[in-house]
């Protein structure tokens, strides 16, 4: 058979996307968070909140680690699981090398492939799971990204206690780790709940509009948001009323006003169905986060709580899902060099 | 092409050119995102400024009183503002004063000694010769090597006039 399934239909979508002919199930999802998260709007969704910023551990590094690895094992034991269970884990983060991938996934015995796509890595971490799912490399893969504030401080900002003042436009780097669960098939009894499946994706491509910032990072990625968004429509052949929310990952206020003008000029209006992660997370107002949260983990742990909770209980049917991330490095900074930025969306639907 | 008018998304949209797309999606960004009031933030770090100064001098007039030796005083006094300095960023308190104080914490020698003290408290933990040996200046290192240098320029201007007799 031509697609390597039991049915003839394409998968392939358009330029850029996939329409999953078996849908993949998100059987579990796990949210680890930080403090302030947990002071946030969302805090009481998250599985475990830590008081501790080193989470009982000697660094930041060693920290963000601990994150994800709780996250892999809460998940986990959410959907009764071993870790033998997974036959593969997608996983990334912002520390170089993916240090707290490799850390904090290094005990848990599941063969693994690290990914780097800054923060836009949950959107990459479940498109290829699920496309693994699908078709039929495996029949239990794990998601799982994360961030820490004061680690992505130290690498690509100022010392902690360095003294400056942010800009409005910059963003605050969330402190957490999510993971996802996705599976050939969902035989839990959810009751009332809805199953919720991915039904396809819309891969990003690298979009440069010339920024430089590092501290309007919202701004940089509007575009590249812009750019997956408007080809998801195009490939599926839909509009903005085909989803309940169309949910970036960090964008913050500044690059959701640029991301639904640019829509708008391309003939979309996704002004009243819009959300993102990074304004949901925290309350600027009183967390003094400015333009919100940002990282791997904002998308992530925003995902597998607030968004989870709104699938499994029918109130958003169906969403797409597009973390955002800009591919910036220090040493491409201090070379001149503009941000490359990426954003990578995911349909997702209550079954 | 518009320049003193203001860029809006569709002239974005529009623009074909990689590098005129990138100049206009820059000017339209630059509209759209929120800055600090720079009156405001002047008189912010006046103020700020203005007290760690008057600290500094309440320092000086009570080592004079001690000691009346303006050298001996103008270096103690030095040394208590790094010393305080050095302590509010340990506790975290530093990164406090300068979020309301801006320049006002960061032009005096208290901004200094926060800048070297921070990477030093960050970088501990990769080690003492790696982490605080290695990038305790990362802040503060172009402000030393550029100030010496500079130095080293107008004492060469100097000597040079002066062998001249114009100065």
């Amino acid at each position: 058979m031509g697609t390597g399934n039991d049915n003839n239909k394409p998968k392939m979508a358009g330029k850029q996307s996939i329409i999953f002919q078996n849908p993949p199930f998100i059987i579990e999802a796990s949210s680890i968070a930080g403090k302030k998260e947990g002071e946030g709007p969302l805090g009481s969704m998250f599985d475990l909140v830590h008081e501790d910023p080193m989470v009982g551990k000697n660094n930041w590094e060693e920290a963000e680690s601990e994150l994800m690895k709780q996250a892999v094992d809460k998940v986990l034991q959410k959907a009764g699981l071993q870790n033998s269970d997974i036959r593969y884990l997608f996983g990334g983060d912002l520390l170089g090398q993916l240090i707290a991938t490799s850390f904090g996934i290094a005990q848990t015995g599941i063969a693994t492939f690290g990914i780097y796509g800054a923060c836009s890595t949950m959107g990459e971490a479940m498109t290829l799971g699920a496309i693994m799912v699908e078709g039929g490399y495996a029949d239990k893969v794990i998601a799982v990204t994360s961030s820490h504030f004061a680690g992505a401080e130290k690498q690509f900002r100022f010392p902690l206690d360095y003294g400056n003042q942010r800009p409005y436009s910059a963003t605050w780097t969330v402190t957490g780790s999510g993971a996802v669960i996705i599976s050939d098939k969902d035989d839990a009894d959810r009751g009332n709940d809805a199953k919720v499946v991915i039904t396809g994706v819309t891969t990003g491509k690298l979009v440069d509009y010339g920024i430089k910032d590092p501290m309007n990072m919202g701004a940089a990625m509007a575009p590249a948001a812009c750019e997956t968004i408007r080809q998801n429509f195009t490939d599926m052949g839909v509009g903005p009323d085909h989803y309940d929310k169309i949910i970036t990952g960090d964008l913050g206020y500044v690059g959701k006003n640029i991301l639904i003008d640019l829509l708008r000029e391309n003939g979309y209006d996704i002004a009243n169905n819009h959300m993102d992660c990074g304004i949901e997370v925290f309350n600027k107002d009183e967390q003094d986060t400015h333009a919100g949260g940002s990282g791997c983990g904002c998308s992530a742990i925003t995902f597998a709580s607030f968004i989870m909770n709104q699938l499994r209980s029918r109130t958003l049917k169906r969403v797409l899902f597009v973390p955002t991330g800009a591919l910036l490095s220090q040493v491409s900074y201090n070379e001149g060099n503009t941000i490359p930025c990426i954003a990578h969306a995911v349909i997702v639907e209550a079954m | 092409m518009g320049n003193k008018k203001k860029v809006t998304a569709s002239d974005v949209i529009r623009e074909k050119d990689k590098a005129a797309r990138g100049q206009k999606y820059n000017k339209y960004v630059k509209q759209s995102t929120p800055t600090f009031s720079t009156g405001k933030n002047c008189v912010k770090a006046f103020i700020i400024g203005g007290i760690i100064c008057t600290i500094g001098q309440g320092f000086m007039n009570y080592y004079m009183s001690l000691a009346s030796d303006i050298e001996l005083a103008k270096s103690y006094t030095t040394l208590t503002l790094v010393f305080l300095s050095i302590l509010l960023t340990g506790l975290g308190l530093y990164q406090k004063l300068a979020k309301f104080g801006g320049a006002g914490t960061l032009v005096p020698i208290t901004g200094f000694a926060n800048s070297v003290a921070a990477p030093a408290v960050e970088y501990k933990k990769e080690g003492q010769v790696f982490g605080i040996g290695c990038k305790i200046f990362t802040i503060a290192g172009p402000v030393i090597l550029y100030g010496i240098f500079s130095s080293w320029v107008l004492g060469l201007i100097y000597y040079i006039l002066s062998k001249f007799g114009i100065m």
